[in-house]
């Protein structure tokens, strides 16, 4: 049956409700709300004096109104120790969503804590701890002296190097301005640690160290840009389920030509029309769909190339657009390096160095070394030659009168998490520059991005390429693992070696806890250290939810989420706003930045105690009693402009709050920056950009040729609409399990007829590196042999199949994996109660 | 999916119209009547809506896999009721094939219409789509709730009845409204 909540009415909102700012604590686009709460026992009326609205509730509200709430948006949570409504609705004043809410935000409400309507009722609400063969709840006094001590032994015996590290480096949710720099400063300011790995990647590096290298930060340009550019080049994201209201709010009305009267306002001395959108994806998307029905499919161009072969695109449209001459020369002139270096020896197989696997340049060297025919690019994609034409024309061919196009660039994880992601990277980047598209309106070549950004720490203080770190843990190395909001359990590659692996390691450790009293601390700390040198490791999982990796760990700390504490982000056009606390966290979870607070005190004590002053010492600083006080320590002091923001300051900003960097504070306003760049100075010490002499070399992370050549189907993956990254909200989410009981599949009919598999049937994705399982969905719009199944989700781990092949930077390469597929059940009675149309809206 | 006949989409049309004109009408001239608080006093509430029993239509009336435009529980709630040719959950009728569904778009209000390829309604605000056959499961879309299913009861004499509605409707905190 279909989820329904048989819920006719609500609690309404009274006038004097308290109104506190909020930031979606999910995906990057950051929309705006309100959580408006107030007493258990009060609450409002239909008539205009009795609610917040000041409108008459008696009568039906029309569309797009801001004066309903839907069931989802509705709780009972704890405020200061005693129960309150509340309701966490869209803001309509907030420019990045005009009051719109997706499927994931504007569940904020109903997938918060509560005791009273028995909500999210796994969330971890106590330290627990390894006691008596079984997870115990402890205090965190116990807990903390614990991982203190363990911690303390190792990094004195074999130093800072056996201490493992996997920590969120993002905002929203799990992460945060505070609670990065909490991490950070414990991790890279008090310890040097090299052995560190982020959510979704198993070593410490940038997604995009390639744009960056070319000078041109990865979030330079604003949402209002997709109202104004004459081209929108989207490549790998499938903006309409994972930038939701940033494609809905910015990029529809200029594919609808709703922005034309801005356009001309804005940029009067040259012809606007409605936008065209190129769409670089090996699958129809309902992103292509959305875009055909609102733009008219003359003009969408969806290049369904080959997965994996972007590189090979963009050199030919690269080669394409500077032989034609539709290359801003001034700008390249004056902005970019004018002097080629010569290419390294063993150029094009390897780059300068592992750090660096391109070859920064000059415009022509790039032309030169990224030359591809149009033929050639068309036989390695598969595309038409025609349609990479169309492609460079509609990036760069000037408008009437001679105008230059302007183009907006985003792309996402199928570059990021593509082959070859460095010169893929690199390779775009070149065509932003040389088309002039950077630093302009209507421009802009941009990570669309996934979680929010909050990233204030102290230098990494490891090398380049980062230690690739679950391939280490494999290998045995490591001692004792401090695991931040990752489960590497479900969003790792090669994750079923990884689990066995992991697995084996930590019995070894928890048998040795058994073995001992565990009120006798000293015994306890002496077996688990015995344990890691027979090879065990100690692992302690900070989260809000116990994870499936938490299933090895022997201590969970809960932490608090956004909302729970106050909580700094910025979005992907740079939006720093503060959510203020509006709840009380679960019982004892505490914010993840006063965890490592109270970690590195407990460190300093332990070291002291031990007599190991010199180490003791650098735990110093850490005597925050707030999460504001982790954010005047972090952001205000390190960030770039943090001089001028302070909770006050951004409270006063609401929910539009300020785009970074900060320069200013006038007028009682935080002052930012709209547009990256506009000045032609780029992000390099000479101030100039590089372009990238980045030619094709075929699949390059080792084994993905192989694999492809060996196996029938192409497992392509990612996100989907109604999910939050790896679902640890969602899982209790009846409205999303319902109706995805099992990760899906999206199969060809036919090729589903092949295997004898029927709509809802789980089948079994398994190649060389593991197996997993998912439900087959009919997509009659997938090519054969060419799947697309659901990442990281927890019944049904995609990871288990992606090899552990990465590229020189350790950057994981989870969209190009082959597998085979057979059936395993018939469809179990959950994938019976869901549908399986197409998910293609038609007018 | 470009099969719809040109009838159905009048009879959505008028649903849709007659949604859109009993909506937005803001409230300013209720507005100064009230100035009592209401939480100040004690009154008994009912724990669940109390919904009226209205007769949608008459089993003759309906043709399979067409929808016939309604209201419920109020004409400023307009919906559907479609006979689909296939026994589904909460189907009604001799063939347990007639359902009944809020034709407004849970997630922000936009007049659904019904594609009789496929037998779902389809929101063009923002692309969502519900599966009339299964209980008005959100294929794909971005509300928060399935879509607001009625309760039906059909009569001896082949009147169709909605006693009920299983999730709230948009745009009103209370799916009946008072006065």
């Amino acid at each position: 049956m279909t989820f329904k909540r048989h819920i006719g009415q609500l609690p309404i909102i009274p006038p004097d409700a308290k109104e506190h700012n909020v930031v979606c604590q999910f995906c990057i686009v950051g929309c705006g709300y309100h959580a408006y709460t107030w007493d258990i026992n009060e609450q409002g009326a239909t008539a205009p004096s009795q609610n917040k609205f000041g409108v008459d509730l008696a009568k039906q509200q029309e569309a797009m109104t801001p004066n309903w709430y839907a069931p989802a948006m509705y709780n009972i949570v704890k405020q200061d120790g005693k129960d309150v409504n509340v309701v966490i609705k869209p803001d309509p004043a907030c420019s990045v969503n005009s009051g719109l809410g997706s499927i994931r935000g504007a569940r904020m409400a109903e997938m918060s804590y509560s005791e009273a309507r028995s909500t999210q009722q796994q969330r971890l609400t106590e330290p627990m701890i390894w006691r008596y063969g079984q997870m115990q709840p402890t205090s965190w006094d116990d807990a903390l002296d614990l991982v203190a001590r363990v911690t303390a032994a190792v990094v004195a015996d074999q130093g800072e190097d056996a201490l493992f590290v996997s920590a969120f480096d993002h905002g929203g949710a799990g992460g945060g301005y505070e609670n990065t720099w909490g991490t950070g400063k414990l991790y890279f300011g008090a310890m040097k640690i090299k052995n560190i790995r982020i959510h979704n990647r198993p070593a410490y590096n940038s997604e995009v160290h390639a744009t960056r290298d070319m000078g041109v930060g990865e979030l330079n340009n604003c949402y209002e840009d997709a109202e104004l550019a004459d081209t929108i080049v989207a490549i790998g994201t499938n903006a309409l389920e994972t930038q939701t209201n940033y494609f809905l709010n910015h990029w529809i009305p200029n594919l609808r030509g709703a922005s034309v009267d801005k356009k001309e306002k804005l940029m009067p001395d040259e012809p606007h029309a409605a936008a065209r959108i190129i769409i670089v994806d090996p699958r129809r998307t309902v992103t292509v769909n959305a875009c055909e029905v609102e733009a008219g499919k003359e003009n969408v161009l969806h290049l369904a190339l080959n997965s994996g072969a972007d590189l090979a695109l963009f050199n030919a449209l690269f080669t394409y657009i500077a032989d034609k001459g539709w290359v801003q020369k001034d700008f390249i002139e004056k902005s970019t390096l004018r002097t080629a270096a010569n290419r390294p020896p063993l150029y094009p197989a390897r780059g300068d160095s592992p750090a660096m696997p391109g070859h920064l340049t000059s415009f022509e060297g790039a032309v030169e070394g990224c030359r591809t025919s149009i033929e050639d690019a068309a036989k390695i994609t598969g595309l038409s030659p025609n349609d990479i034409v169309k492609a460079a024309e509609w990036i760069a061919m000037p408008k009437e009168g001679g105008k230059r196009r302007r183009v907006m660039f985003g792309y996402e994880k199928g570059l990021i998490w593509g082959n070859d992601n460095y010169r893929t990277n690199g390779a775009l980047v070149n065509i932003a520059l040389a088309t002039g598209n950077v630093g302009q309106l209507g421009g802009g070549v941009v990570r669309l991005g996934g979680h929010q950004e909050g990233y204030v720490r102290p230098d990494y203080p490891g090398p380049r390429p980062a230690p690739y770190v679950d391939q280490l843990l494999i290998d045995g190395k490591g001692a004792v693992h401090h695991i931040w909001g990752c489960d590497h359990y479900k969003t790792t590659l090669n994750a079923d070696q990884f689990k066995q692996a992991y697995k084996r390691r930590t019995d070894k450790v928890k048998d040795a806890m058994s073995a001992v009293s565990y009120g006798d601390r000293k015994a306890t700390v002496d077996a688990i250290v015995a344990a890691i040198k027979a090879g065990g490791l100690f692992a302690v999982d900070v989260d809000l939810v116990p994870t499936k990796i938490g299933q090895a760990c022997h201590v969970w700390l809960p932490a608090a989420t956004s909302g729970e504490m106050n909580l700094t982000s910025m979005n992907g056009e740079r939006r720093l706003r503060l959510t203020e606390r509006y709840m009380d966290p679960p019982g004892q979870a505490m914010a993840d930045c006063l965890i490592a607070a109270r970690l590195a005190n407990n460190l300093e004590r332990v070291f002291r105690e031990m007599g190991k002053t010199d180490l003791a010492d650098k735990f110093k600083g850490f005597d925050w009693k707030t999460e504001e006080d982790a954010f005047m320590d972090g952001y205000h002091k390190h960030a770039k402009g943090g001089e001028f923001v302070t909770y006050d300051r951004l409270r006063a900003m609401g929910t539009n709050g300020v785009q970074e960097p900060a320069t200013g504070f006038q007028d009682g306003k935080i002052v930012g920056t709209k547009r990256l760049y506009t000045n032609g100075v780029f992000s390099t010490e000479d101030g100039k950009a590089r372009f990238m002499d980045a030619p094709w070399r075929g699949f390059e992370a080792p084994g993905k040729e192989e694999e492809s050549k060996k196996f029938a189907f192409l497992i392509n993956n990612g996100r989907a609409n109604r999910v939050w990254q790896s679902a640890y909200l969602d899982q209790q989410e009846e409205l999303v399990m319902n109706r995805w009981p099992y990760p899906f599949i999206q199969m060809n009919p036919e090729d589903m007829k092949d295997l004898g598999v029927s709509a809802g049937d789980l089948v079994e994705v398994f190649n060389d590196n593991g197996a997993t399982q998912a439900m087959a969905y009919p997509t009659p719009s997938a090519r054969r042999k060419q799947t697309f199944m659901l990442f990281a989700f927890p019944t049904g781990v995609q990871g288990n199949v992606v090899s552990p092949g990465v590229n020189e930077l350790i950057i994981p390469n989870y969209k190009q994996s082959w597998a085979n597929i057979r059936k395993l059940a018939s469809a179990p009675g959950a994938a019976r109660a869901t549908s399986f149309k197409s998910w293609e809206f038609s007018a | 999916m470009e099969e719809r006949t040109s009838r159905c989409d009048r009879k959505v049309e008028i649903g849709r119209r007659k949604f859109l004109s009993g909506a937005g009408i803001a409230a300013a001239g209720a507005a100064a009547a009230s100035v009592v608080p209401q939480r100040s006093k004690a009154a008994p509430q009912l724990a669940r809506v109390a919904y009226p029993s209205n007769r949608l239509a008459n089993i003759q009336q309906l043709k399979s896999n067409e929808p016939l435009a309604v209201a419920y529980p109020d004409d400023n709630a307009p919906g559907v009721l479609i006979k689909l040719g296939t026994r589904v959950p909460g189907g009604v009728g001799p063939d347990g094939d007639i359902v009944g569904f809020t034709t407004v778009c849970p997630h922000k209000g936009f007049p659904l219409s019904y594609n009789v390829s496929d037998k779902t309604l389809n929101c063009p605000g923002h692309y969502s789509r519900f599966d009339c056959e299964n209980g008005g499961q959100q294929i794909w879309g971005q509300a928060t709730a399935n879509l607001p299913q009625y309760q039906l009861r059909i009569d001896a004499k082949g009147d169709i009845y909605a006693e009920g509605i299983d999730e709230l409707l948009y745009g009103r905190l209370s799916n009946v409204l008072e006065g």
